[in-house]
């Protein structure tokens, strides 16, 4: 057997916080990674993959220290270096694949001329050389316009090019290994799987090693040929791809796996009732945009003509790519933003499209949970004071009442009543999530917009979340209309599936048989390109290369 | 990534983690001091006051620092120590009134500006921004020459001449917070203006607003001593701390005590303002984070 490429043991880091303390964000961990494989790092947000990541150059962020162990790339023992020796390293040993593309670049600087950067810095070569080798790399990457994409600014490229650019500004050095730091997740399901395709191709062919840090067991189980699961700092498994995912042994393995089997909802059976219901949201014929507005109508048109129907204690799912104005139609509906033309019916009685003309009981049936539980929270407010605001504004509750009603909000969401006199930020994402849901719940509402809740959470927190909310539906009757970019939350909990794509519904099916009966060609595209938990997957799929041009505008 | 371990830790080991408390470090102790004592002699200072402050008390001119006179003699042989306990009293009084009103009008307007937005954003915005385009100094010579030199005129010249600045901060800060979506769902609720300003942005501007309040009120002392320095400030036999300075400039040349102990009033007020708002305790300071 080779020897392997790089070598942790025992590695330690730990971090010093604000209020001084210590703490040890990695503890002993030991890996190997052979010439040539690619290693996958999976774990939660917390479990230290992106410091592991990190460390093999030798970096850390600030506040955190290598406090023990040795990591070793080649020949070198990045952790005895100065940091002279190590920048000499980093670019040409090992190189780094940020998640956020749009960031890494600069944007006021041509394409080509920050790609070639590592091989100007470290003199590898003459610019004429390098730029034609990076050239050769957007090829390679399967980018388009190859000869001249290197001219344009990174605003002038899609998201999913701007990602590739970056692998290519990180192979330009020839590295031995290169580290990926979550390079898909910012990106959309059809753009991820020419970005995955374009890695795997580039890492077989230069027979380079590579770390995969991911939260996502799907994408990971595409390129990766062994995966360690990490949790809190430590390695809980260690295994070849196929192993992880078919025979895991952890306790904590299998139970990432079970959150990402989708399980498919049940829809609540409906007592009958004397009258013919009314459907708890209708909407005809909506459209809204952005912008000035001009006889009537904004400068930039979202929404086209948008028509669905929510029946009480049903779910609706709406899907779609980013951009596809899925957020849009939840703020349309709920009067932040209003609608030009068409019409929103709550329980029958028709809404005025913008939000201040709504009578307070009209605003109190319709309530909206966003997707970044942190930001919709005061941070100055306690969670008991956030809690206490609507029931003193809907129902003018005080003092003991309010007081218990608050306690039993939060028993709803399934957190302690203690927490009531915690701020925002001394929660944790999850927790944070669970007192949007009670604000929410607080009005007594008969539906609740939710705007991709589950997207900013670890899977098995996310899964945690929508238990909930099937609970809460049980209880209170509820009605959701859940905006999404996953297709396995939104089968997990949704009865019906509206196929959003650029502001207009281009189909609407139960979501139990999305994936069998989709008929229109975008959705049949979206549904086949979401990961599946197979190593095979990748590899054999077969798209429509008409029917991606056609849709993915990259 | 790391936070997100943290909160999780804090989460679970206390009942009430020990969040932001309001200790702060000495830095910012030792300013507040020097500020409480400046705001005590504003206060009692004219009962302290060892010799008349408006009399001439020594037949010398220009006399150097002695058992009776602390800090020297003025040009007309008055008490230093006793007219700079009494100009205390001016300068901190006029610079906080006017730091006070500046600081609210603008905070309040800003907000409204920032939530209410359209027209009424564009011409508040634009006034203030045409307003902010006469010089400051020469704004208070007009005003004072126009209408003479009072102290309620002086407090309002100098809120005129700082408001525009605290409102344009405070539209700059509230602009942000409004966007966030806490405050959509305030407004999704059916929130008057009014709340979503006191109860949703306000708090959460609070920190750096302080901080400007701060360093509008060392300007506030510097123009209002510029000011009387031209000698259309407090007027005589009265004089801030600015009039001492003008009052003796010519001792200057002499070295003597009376022009430097003003001047050593009018530095440790505003370093010291400056050193408590830049160690205000976390518990204010990292409201907006």
């Amino acid at each position: 057997m080779t020897d392997p490429l790089v070598t942790v043991e025992k590695l330690r880091i730990g971090a010093t916080t604000d209020s001084g303390r210590k703490v040890e964000i990695i503890k002993g961990v030991d890996f190997e990674i052979a010439p040539g494989e690619i290693v996958a790092l999976i774990g939660e947000s917390g479990s230290g993959k992106t410091t592991i990541a990190l460390s093999l150059m030798g970096h850390t962020r600030t506040g955190c220290k290598i406090e023990g162990g040795t990591i070793r790339i080649g020949d070198c023992d990045m952790t005895a270096m100065s940091n002279r020796a190590r920048a000499a390293l980093r670019g040409t040993e090992v190189s780094y694949v940020p998640q956020s593309a749009a960031a890494a670049f600069n944007p006021s600087k041509r394409i080509m001329d920050q790609v070639i950067e590592i091989a100007a810095i470290h003199e590898l070569m003459p610019r004429a050389e390098a730029e034609k080798k990076a050239v050769e790399l957007f090829r390679a990457l399967a980018l388009p316009d190859a000869d001249t994409i290197g001219q344009r600014y990174p605003h002038q490229v899609s998201g999913g090019q701007l990602q590739r650019l970056s692998a290519a500004m990180a192979l330009i050095g020839d590295p031995k290994l290169v580290i990926f730091d979550e390079p898909t997740t910012a990106l959309d399901v059809t753009t991820q799987i020419e970005v995955l395709r374009a890695f795997k191709s580039v890492m077989r062919a230069g027979g380079i090693a590579g770390v995969y840090v991911s939260h996502d067991l799907a994408v990971v189980a595409q390129i990766a040929d062994r995966i360690i699961v990490l949790k809190g700092g430590e390695i809980q498994e260690v295994g070849g791809a196929e192993q992880i995912l078919n025979a895991p042994r952890d306790a904590y393995t299998k139970q990432l796996l079970a959150a990402f089997e989708p399980v498919p909802h049940q829809p609540e059976e409906q007592p009958a009732q004397s009258a013919k219901p009314k459907p708890v949201l209708e909407v005809f014929d909506l459209c809204a945009g952005y912008g000035a507005i001009r006889n009537g109508e904004p400068a930039a048109k979202i929404l086209k003509d948008v028509s669905f129907k929510i029946e009480r204690g049903r779910n609706l799912g709406v899907i779609g790519e980013s951009g596809s104005g899925k957020s849009t139609l939840a703020r349309a509906v709920a009067g932040i933003l209003p609608a030009y033309r068409g019409g929103v019916i709550v329980d029958g009685t028709e809404m005025k499209p913008d939000l201040k003309d709504r009578s307070k009981a009209e605003l109190r049936r319709m309530q909206m949970v966003f997707q970044l539980a942190d930001t919709a929270l005061n941070p100055a407010h306690s969670i008991g004071a956030i809690l206490a605001r609507p029931l003193t504004f809907y129902e003018g509750l005080r003092g003991k009442a309010r007081e218990a009603r608050v306690t039993e909000l939060l028993d709803m969401v399934h957190l302690p009543a203690s927490l009531r006199h915690r701020l925002p930020g001394e929660l944790s994402g999850g927790q944070k999530q669970r007192v949007n849901l009670a604000r929410a719940l607080a009005a007594k509402p008969e539906l609740i917009l939710c705007d991709e809740i589950t997207s900013a959470l670890d899977t098995v927190v996310a899964a945690a979340i929508l238990e909930l909310l099937k609970e809460l539906q049980s209880e209170l009757g509820l009605s959701y209309m859940f905006i999404s970019h996953d297709l396995s939350t939104v089968e997990a909990i949704c009865d019906d599936v509206l196929v959003m794509y650029k502001g207009e519904v281009v189909e609407a099916l139960p979501a139990a048989t999305m994936s069998s009966e989709a008929t229109h060609p975008y959705s049949r595209l979206l549904i086949s390109s979401v990961p599946k938990l197979d190593t095979g997957w990748l590899a054999g799929l077969e798209q429509d290369p008409e029917l991606v041009a056609q849709f993915a505008n990259r | 990534m790391m936070a997100e371990y943290q909160t999780t830790t804090a989460a679970k080991d206390a009942p009430k983690p020990k969040g932001p408390g309001w200790s702060f470090n000495w830095v910012g102790r030792i300013g507040l001091a020097i500020m409480l004592f400046w705001g005590l002699v504003a206060f009692v200072g004219p009962w302290l006051a060892p010799h008349p402050p408006g009399e001439i008390v020594d037949w010398d001119y220009f006399g150097p620092v002695s058992g009776d006179y602390w800090m020297g003699t003025d040009y007309l042989g008055r008490d230093i120590f006793s007219r700079i306990l009494m100009g205390a009293r001016y300068t901190v009084g006029i610079a906080l009134a006017a730091v006070t009103l500046a600081c609210t009008l603008g905070v309040i307007l800003g907000m409204i500006a920032a939530v209410a937005g359209g027209w009424f954003d564009m011409v508040l915005s634009r006034l203030l921004d045409a307003f902010n385009g006469i010089p400051s100094l020469l704004f208070g010579l007009v005003v004072v020459a126009a209408v003479g030199s009072s102290i309620p005129v002086l407090i309002l010249t100098l809120t005129a001449i700082y408001m525009p600045g605290a409102y344009r901060f405070a539209r700059a800060l509230a602009v942000n917070v409004n966007t966030m979506d806490f405050v959509t769902v305030a407004r999704a609720r059916g929130e008057s203006t009014r709340y979503l300003i006191l109860q949703e942005i306000f708090p959460n501007i609070l920190g750096p607003v302080l901080a400007d309040l701060g360093l509008r009120f060392v300007f506030i002392v510097l123009v209002l001593s510029g000011l009387s320095f031209l000698g259309l400030g407090v007027q005589p036999p009265n004089a801030d701390w600015g009039g001492l300075v003008r009052e003796n400039i010519e001792g200057l040349s002499l070295g003597a005590p009376a022009v430097i102990f003003p001047s050593v009033a009018i530095a440790s007020l505003t370093i010291s303002v400056n050193m408590f708002i830049d160690n205000l305790p976390t518990k204010i300071r990292d409201r907006s984070e």
